[in-house]
């Protein structure tokens, strides 16, 4: 039991990788060994098509609600759309007080494929693995942000635009000067560099971390609970504890949705304020 | 868990999904959601500007029944005014008429007074001459005493 409780969350927890295998070539890997000899040069292909599956609902569901929005009196998904939409709005020109109109798209974009990425979380663990499965396929990871690859990945891009509006804001000079006589005088820039740089790396790395730590650590317990649907007495206590856990979920999978794009605006707005002397 | 090159992949597709949301996307929906809040706010605007348009019509129908109403009692009063007048008028013609016509028959009834009177007058003297000439027997001249006796009718 022990064995196959192990051999049960490896397995779940193994995303369905493509890369290079260095006798066998290009396949996809059957099991985590084969994975850790391919190196960076693979792919995770489900978290990749997941969370890109899921940008493309976000697209189409907003793209129809934008492409029949009307100042006419609002259907269903119009209603429900401009209401995520107003209120990013909000929060954005609460946080954000720079002319730069991609900031709150990009956070509604972050806002709303986050939350659909951790959604998948709510699916019960086995059903899509074992009709994968089924299918020929061995793993199925569908919850793309417990993949530290996406988390990461997402963050690297919100990483680029900070360094990106910074120099644009401030010259490649003042982003320096900011790196190198910040806190202390211009005379301990070493110690300066070293504050001001852990500081930049730390926000994309806990921004992505975060994410991932939460949505594994919920995807963990789900899959624990799993694990008890074997005896009667069991089974209905792990579905009471499925239940209670899947509730208190939604309020995870949301807040953390909300605290990657508001930290995002953060940063973003950090990169846009012009430090003055002092 | 291994870092691997799923991680730019999901890079350039956080930048595609945000570019779209950005030109394709949000312009729509906020230009459409601000469209409805002017409309909304222009609606809210004219109802207020109609209740006040009904309140003012309200105030002037009031104001035009008032004044109707007045209007009808001074006519109610004026016309009751004008009735007792004429009844006035017609009380104040038939008295004069009364007196007219009364004063006419007085007048008739002196005059018939006269007339019998006279008429008495000249009998009376006719008999007082019978009786002279009774009395006196012939002794008087009936065409001297003529003049006499008439002057006495007069007096009676």
């Amino acid at each position: 039991m022990a064995a196959d409780s192990a051999e049960y969350i490896k397995h779940h927890l193994t995303n369905l990788t493509f890369g290079k295998h260095p006798e066998e070539g290009w396949k996809f890997a059957e099991n985590a060994e084969e994975i850790a000899t391919m190196g960076f040069w693979a792919i995770n292909v489900d978290s990749i098509a997941w969370s890109v599956g899921l940008g493309v609902v976000f697209c189409v569901l907003f793209g129809l609600a934008a492409g029949r929005a009307t100042a006419g009196v609002p259907g269903g998904l119009q209603n429900a759309v401009e209401m995520i939409v107003e209120f990013i709005d909000d929060t954005v020109s609460g946080i954000f007080r720079h002319r730069n109109t991609l900031i709150a798209p990009m956070a509604l974009t972050i806002f709303v494929w986050v939350f659909l990425m951790n959604l998948m979380d709510l699916v019960p663990v086995d059903w899509i693995p074992e009709a994968a499965k089924a299918a020929g396929v061995h793993h199925m990871k569908i919850v793309p942000s417990t993949d530290p690859n996406i988390t990461l990945g997402m963050a690297l891009a919100v990483f680029l635009l900070i360094l990106y509006y910074s120099v644009k804001v401030k010259g490649v000079w003042g982003f320096l000067k900011e790196l190198l006589c910040h806190p202390f005088p211009w005379y301990l820039a070493p110690v300066n560099l070293v504050l001001e740089g852990v500081t930049l790396l730390a926000k994309p790395v806990s921004l992505g971390l975060r994410l991932f730590g939460n949505l594994y650590a919920g995807e963990m317990i789900f899959i624990l609970i799993a694990l008890m649907y074997g005896g009667l007495v069991l089974g209905v206590f792990g579905t009471v504890l499925h239940w209670a856990w899947a509730m208190f979920h939604v309020l995870i999978i949301t807040l953390q949705a909300f605290i990657f794009a508001v930290l995002t605006v953060v940063y973003l707005a950090q990169a846009h304020d012009v430090e003055e002397d002092h | 868990m291994n870092i691997t090159l799923t991680l730019l992949w999901q890079t350039v597709a956080f930048f595609l999904f945000a570019f779209t949301c950005w030109k394709f996307i949000w312009p729509f929906l906020i230009r459409a959601m601000r469209e409805r809040q002017e409309t909304i706010a222009q609606g809210l605007e004219n109802a207020a500007k109609a209740e006040q348009d009904l309140h003012q019509a309200q105030g002037r129908a009031e104001q035009m029944l008032t004044d109707a109403r007045a209007e009808a009692r001074g006519i109610v009063d004026a016309a009751r005014g004008q009735a007792a007048q004429m009844i006035e008028t017609a009380k104040a013609d038939a008295e004069t008429e009364r007196a007219r016509i009364l004063a006419a028959a007085q007048a008739d009834a002196a005059q018939e007074m006269n007339r019998a009177k006279e008429a008495l007058r000249a009998e009376v003297a006719e008999l007082a001459v019978a009786g002279a000439e009774k009395i006196l027997e012939g002794s008087i001249d009936r065409n001297r005493h003529d003049a006499l006796l008439s002057r006495l009718a007069a007096e009676l």
